[in-house]
């Protein structure tokens, strides 16, 4: 079978496997979120936590315990990291160094798990287990309680700027969501040969007389979390693309299903929550379009090769496995840039030139296609915020989503949302160029060099994680300033959305009648589409052509 | 449609244009003419350039941070062309400031409309003499004989709230205030344009007077209501004239979003120099300023605050005056219309529209009978009696002279009838009773409400008979009002003859109306004092949503607030003292010229022309502000995708040739290409000033319709326009030395 033919089966059996899925996740998602109940393992954390879980927290409340919650995450895996070696199971890794430690806390406590170590050697079982994989469930859980209070905020009406309780929503996606969906798709991916001990690391002697580095761990049940949180931190330097951690075709599509299954399956619940189904499936065709475009173009580049060395080679196969090919690399790096996911199966830094531009171009679009696990939904609907303020006006009605007006305080939110992500990638990457520490990282020359440094703060502050390969990071300079760019690409948007949600869940519900816009039908899907690609797109564009563009171009 | 609706011939009060790029009402029309407004012209940029270049003060336009943005980039440009000048720099340099000039130009373009109109007013603002009544306080809070108390000559500067003065014919009313005694007939063409005299009395709902306006006949006793300075007239200048605009609140959110836009591309220019400089490609500070400029949601920025002055202005041109630019934008928003029956959906009166005898009675009797009975009711309902008796059954009108000895007998309110007594003899054919001519012969004929008609028949003795039971049921059933005509013929009983169907005249070409509104998504809602069965009927007829019947003052007060905490904009018109909390309550209040002063201090806009059916148009007026707002907002940001397709390739093209390819226009040369975007981007501007002040087209439709039709014009026309418009300019600029 030829290539191209692989890359469409392999793209229908993921979008049947997704649409298949969504509905009755979306579902269960928003009941969980929507029951009054409490479950009695619950009760428990909820008594040892010593919280109120039936509090209905005002949204600067519900903030603050998001906050305190996840400094005390930055806190814990930082000491964990520092004292990795005074603790058991370490298998003889040193402590990591404070900039390196605070870049990887950071990077893991906000669902980026950018890592500039590789896990084999900096990382013991215990940091993995206790650490890292804790925060994959929790920082992917987090993503989704800032959505559920946005979502909130649309649907109450006049609630006095009250979204919900943080730990109530923090604990069920964890122990009603992740935990079980990350049991089952763990049991799924060791059937495909993805390992699950608890050995060290051992030193072996092949039948032919070589030395082999024989790695363990439980690989598995990182795994599963790593791709359904869209965390991407892999277990080894090799990420997705090491055979223990994704060993066969199958295995690689599965972990692809995996990350996109929640991203994808949150607009069902945002339409049952807001009591309208069709606002639900516009924002999934929006966030499908964007990602069916992405994947086509990207399968489109690496197929066809374009440069002087695929067109050498018959292939641009480098930095690939022969495993997977070019189009299941193609669709996993398209789909782990398009969900803040990170992972990857193949090196970024080797995909061809337009390829590795729309894995750029897709997280600079924000991480909305469909993004993060709560991160991707509450990113897209700040973006039809937008497309409602200047679309909207041109029915002659002062600009409603959902409902709720959108007048100065609420586009001052959006409009500082919608900045500070560009804000910190153009000003962390402007520094990093312009200073000899960043330039010192550069491995390539030319626009690829700049591509790198790019990709890198794009990464970083999107909460992506994945990296371009190529740029050498594990240097105070970069563990620093990235560590920096995804703190403040993590934190400020959430503040900002959820301030959001107290101000809608304080407004009263405007109902919808035939003069308001409607945002659902191709009409505004199209115009979403239009104002995330003209409106993110254009900040970029100088830069990438200095970049990217000029490199595909030549 | 408008032509049938405009028809001068049309019996009903013609219902002003729907859609806003016809003509407005002919009186707002004549005003039109009489301030001199014409399109944009030459002459009228060149009287505006002084005030527009005044508005270059940077103080000053730091109110709009994208031009504020600009200034500062010519201004930079400025030193860097004084230092090394060439043709290029000079001309970007050139083009920078026009870009800033052509934006105050456009605010004080529409500012320069109001001006006109603001100079007529001050024209009644002249200096008067008032004659103060001097009297303790005591004595004029005493109501009668006011005007009879000594007075003193006092400048009308002078005045104070409270004050009360007495204006007799041929003299100026020297403020704002309440008539307490007296009638007089008053010209209000000094503000309202309309050259025939208006009646304004004491007590009701026609007492306020304005400052300016003068009497014409008789003499009026006038409590002063607002200090002076502060007069009606006092706040149209300032509103006319923009002094006291403010930004409205969805102008403030646009600007927010515009800073942000600018804040984005300051960044993503600024930091471009970086990585310029890392690929080899140092740009010089005049083209980064001349991207940036390109960039920046300029077209909007420098439009946005002429669309808030022109979107009032349209409003002044109607003669309506909004007290705030908010309450213009809320207009737009605006979900239920509530619509007084009387006058604004019904003519002001009741029409007879059929006589139905009872059986047994020829309907010539009937309508003779009718006619008789209605020589002494002077009420309009009486009136349009007679004229129905005279089209539909041919009785010629009679004079009083001819009904020798006739005693008319006027309507009471404790007999709720009229109708008149003839003495035995007199004119007309008889009922034909079997005893034609009694001995008595007086033959009184009544008519009047139901209930009242049919005690006066049963005290003499007679029946009313099933008959009429059943008319009168039928007509009430209909929504009508039923007038019950019977006579006595001498000392007989008297005999029930046949009723008046009385009916609501629904104006002509208001169910359109509605209809239109509806498909907007605005409901209306019809306010009436009538009975649930009338209202309905009538409701029906015009083609309302809804109906609040025998209501009150506080009924509608209470629909207000009911439809505004399920989260509704309410708009209504008024004019009564009564209406004062409820055109408060609303969010867009319409008070009425001719209403009292509390009305209009309640409301929010109040309509010169004090025609009530103009608040569907004050909709449209909001909405058009809106939608040119958002549409300009559209075809500013979709510019900016060709811009790159000219200025990118042509900054980096130098290191990097290959990207050639997105130079997809042709431009001739780098220097042309940066040349020609800036220019366009300047020229746009002022293609657009006619369209931000007079609004984009608008034809009422459902909004997802209206986003369709939208999105296409400024959406995709403004992807598609500078690709056009800057090849065309590139073509002639590259024809300048130095450029290409």
């Amino acid at each position: 079978m030829s290539a191209p033919w692989i890359a469409v089966g392999q793209i229908l059996v993921l979008v049947a496997a997704l649409a298949a899925v969504h509905l009755p996740l979306g579902g269960y998602l928003a009941h969980v979120f929507m029951s009054p109940r409490h479950l009695r393992i619950e009760r428990a954390g909820y008594r040892a936590l010593r919280v109120d879980p039936d509090a209905d927290q005002r949204w600067s409340m519900y903030l603050l315990s998001l906050l305190g919650f996840s400094l005390a995450s930055v806190l814990l895996l930082f000491g964990l990291e520092r004292l990795q070696d005074r603790l058991p199971l370490s298998l003889g890794a040193p402590a990591m160094d404070p900039a390196g430690a605070w870049n990887t806390a950071v990077s893991f406590t906000t669902n980026t798990n950018w890592q500039w170590y590789s896990g084999e050697v900096s990382a013991g079982h215990l940091l993995q287990m206790a650490g890292l994989t804790v925060q994959n469930f929790a920082s992917a859980a987090v993503g989704i309680t800032v959505v559920v209070a946005l979502i909130r905020g649309f649907a109450r009406s006049g609630g006095g700027g009250r979204v919900g309780n943080f730990w109530s929503d923090l604990v069920r996606a964890v122990v009603r969501v992740l935990l079980p969906l990350a049991v089952v798709a763990a049991l799924a991916l060791i059937a495909t040969g993805v390992i699950q001990n608890f050995a060290a690391h051992t030193e072996v002697t092949t039948l032919a007389g070589g030395g082999q580095h024989l790695l363990g761990g439980p690989v598995a049940s990182q795994e599963a979390i790593k791709e359904l949180g869209t965390n991407g931190g892999g277990f080894f330097n090799a990420n997705s693309a090491h055979p223990f951690e994704n060993p066969t075709p199958v295995s690689n599509l599965l972990e692809i299903f995996l990350l996109l299954a929640i991203p994808f399956s949150l607009p069902r619940t945002f339409g049952i929550m807001v009591g309208d189904r069709r606002q639900g499936w516009a924002i999934l065709a929006a966030m499908g379009t964007l990602w069916l475009v992405a994947v086509g173009l990207l399968t489109w580049a690496e197929l066809s090769g374009p440069g002087a060395v695929p067109q050498a080679a018959g292939a641009a196969m480098e930095g690939k496995e022969t495993r997977f090919g070019l189009a299941a690399s193609a669709l996993f790096a398209a789909s782990t840039t398009a969900t803040s996911t990170g992972a990857v199966n193949a090196t970024h830094d080797s995909l061809t030139a337009p390829g590795g531009g729309v894995a750029l171009f897709n997280m600079m679009l924000g991480e909305v296609s469909p993004g993060g696990t709560g991160s991707g939904l509450y990113g897209m609907l700040v973006l039809a915020i937008v497309a409602v303020f200047l679309a909207g006006l041109m029915v002659g009605r002062t600009p409603e989503y959902l409902g709720k007006k959108i007048g100065r305080p609420e586009i001052t939110v959006v409009a500082l949302y919608v900045l500070t992500v560009p804000a910190i990638i153009l000003v962390g990457t402007a520094v990093a160029i312009a200073t000899p520490d960043g330039r010192a990282g550069i491995l390539n020359a030319g626009p690829h060099g700049l591509s790198e440094v790019l990709y890198a703060f794009t990464s970083a502050g999107n909460n992506n994680g994945s990296a371009f390969a190529g740029l050498a990071v594990a240097t105070p300079f970069y563990n620093t300033a990235l560590g920096l760019a995804m703190l403040l690409g993590r934190f400020v948007p959430i503040a900002l959305v959820l301030a959001l949600a107290g101000r809608f869940a304080g407004q009263t519900t405007t109902p919808a009648g035939a003069g308001t816009l409607p945002t659902h039908g191709p009409l505004f899907v199209g115009l979403l589409v239009v104002v995330a690609l003209v409106l993110v797109g254009l900040t970029y564009i100088p830069v990438l052509s200095l970049g990217a563009i000029a490199e595909a171009l030549a | 449609m408008s032509s049938t609706l405009m028809d001068p011939a049309d019996p009903a009060e013609p219902v002003g244009p729907m859609s806003s790029d016809a003509s407005p009402s002919p009186r707002a029309e004549v005003r039109r003419r009489a301030t001199g407004r014409q399109g944009l012209g030459p002459r009228q940029l060149a009287v505006a350039l002084p005030a527009a270049l005044r508005k270059l003060d940077p103080r000053e336009l730091r109110r709009s941070p994208v031009m504020f943005v600009v200034e500062v980039g010519a201004a930079a440009c400025t030193v860097l062309t004084v230092v090394s000048p060439g043709v290029f720099a000079v001309s970007i340099t050139a083009w920078l400031w026009a870009t800033v000039v052509f934006a105050t130009l456009a605010e004080s373009v529409a500012e320069s409309r109001g001006k006109a109109q603001a100079a007529s007013l001050r024209a009644s603002q002249a200096q008067t003499t008032a004659r103060k009544v001097t009297a303790p306080q005591d004595i004029l809070e005493y109501t009668g004989g006011l005007a009879a108390l000594p007075t003193t000559e006092v400048p009308s500067a002078s005045l104070h709230v409270g004050d009360v003065v007495v204006v007799a014919a041929g003299e100026t009313i020297p403020g704002d205030g309440d008539v307490i005694e007296g009638i007089a007939s008053v010209d209000e063409s000094a503000i309202t344009g309309e050259s025939a005299p208006v009646i304004r009395e004491s007590g009701g709902d026609r007492s306020a007077v304005t400052g300016g306006t003068t009497v014409l006949s008789d003499r009026v006793v006038v409590r002063i209501t607002a200090p002076a300075g502060h007069t009606f007239v006092d706040r149209m200048i300032a509103l006319v004239e923009g002094s006291e605009r403010r930004k409205t609140p969805n102008e403030v959110a646009l600007n927010v979003l515009l800073t942000s836009l600018t804040i984005i591309f300051l960044l993503a220019v600024a930091t471009l120099q970086p990585f310029a400089v890392y690929s080899g490609a140092r740009q010089s500070l005049l083209v980064l300023v001349a991207l940036l400029v390109c960039l920046i949601p300029t077209t909007i920025g420098a439009l946005l605050s002429a669309i808030g002055i022109a979107g009032m202005d349209r409003l002044v041109q109607r003669n309506v005056l909004a007290m705030s630019g908010r309450a213009v934008e809320a207009a737009g928003d605006v979900d239920v219309l509530l619509l007084d029956k009387t006058g604004t959906i019904t003519l002001g009166n009741r029409q007879a529209a059929e006589l139905i005898p009872v059986e047994g009675v020829e309907p010539a009797i009937l309508a003779d009978a009718a006619q008789l009975s209605s020589m002494a009711d002077e009420t309009p309902e009486g009136r349009s009696i007679l004229v129905l008796v005279k089209e539909r059954h041919g009785l010629r009108a009679r004079e009083s002279g001819e009904l020798v000895g006739a005693e008319l007998v006027a309507f009471t309110a404790r007999t709720r009838m009229s109708g008149l007594n003839l003495p035995a003899g007199g004119q007309g054919p008889r009922s034909g009773g079997p005893d034609g001519g009694s001995q008595d012969g007086v033959r009184r004929i009544r008519k009047g409400a139901a209930a009242a008609v049919t005690s006066w028949v049963h005290s003499t003795g007679g029946h009313a008979g099933p008959d009429t039971a059943r008319i009168v049921d039928a007509i009430s059933a209909s929504g009508g009002t039923p007038l019950v005509v019977a006579e006595q013929l001498g000392s007989a009983p008297a005999r029930v003859l046949g009723v008046v169907h009385l009916k609501d005249v629904v104006k002509q070409g208001l169910r359109e109306r509605f209809a239109e509104l509806r498909a907007m998504g605005i409901r209306t809602v019809m306010v009436t004092g009538d009975n649930a069965v009338t209202a309905r009927a009538i409701a029906l007829e015009a083609g309302v949503d809804d109906v609040l019947a025998e209501a009150t003052p506080e009924d509608k007060l209470a629909l207000i607030r009911r439809e505004q905490a399920g989260g509704r904009l309410v708009a209504m018109a008024g004019d009564g003292t009564n209406d004062a909390p409820a055109l408060a309550q609303a969010d867009v209040g319409v008070a009425m010229n001719t209403g009292t002063t509390a009305a209009k201090e309640a409301g929010n806009m109040v309509d010169l022309d004090s025609n009530p059916t103009k608040l569907i148009e004050i909709v449209q007026i909001g909405k058009q502000l809106l939608i040119t707002r958002g549409a300009l907002t559209t075809f500013s940001i979709a510019n900016d995708v060709a811009k790159y397709f000219a200025i990118l390739p042509a900054m980096f093209v130098l290191v990097f040739p290959q990207l050639e390819v997105l130079n997809v226009m042709g431009l001739s040369s780098p220097r042309s290409a940066i040349l020609s975007a800036v220019v366009f981007n300047a020229l746009i501007i002022i293609a657009l000033i006619p369209l931000s002040l007079r609004g984009v087209r608008y034809r009422p439709a459902a909004a997802a319709v209206m986003l369709r039709r939208n999105l296409l014009l400024y959406g995709a026309g403004g992807l598609i326009a500078p690709f056009v418009g800057i090849k065309a300019i590139d073509l002639l600029v590259s024809l300048l030395p130095g450029i290409s």
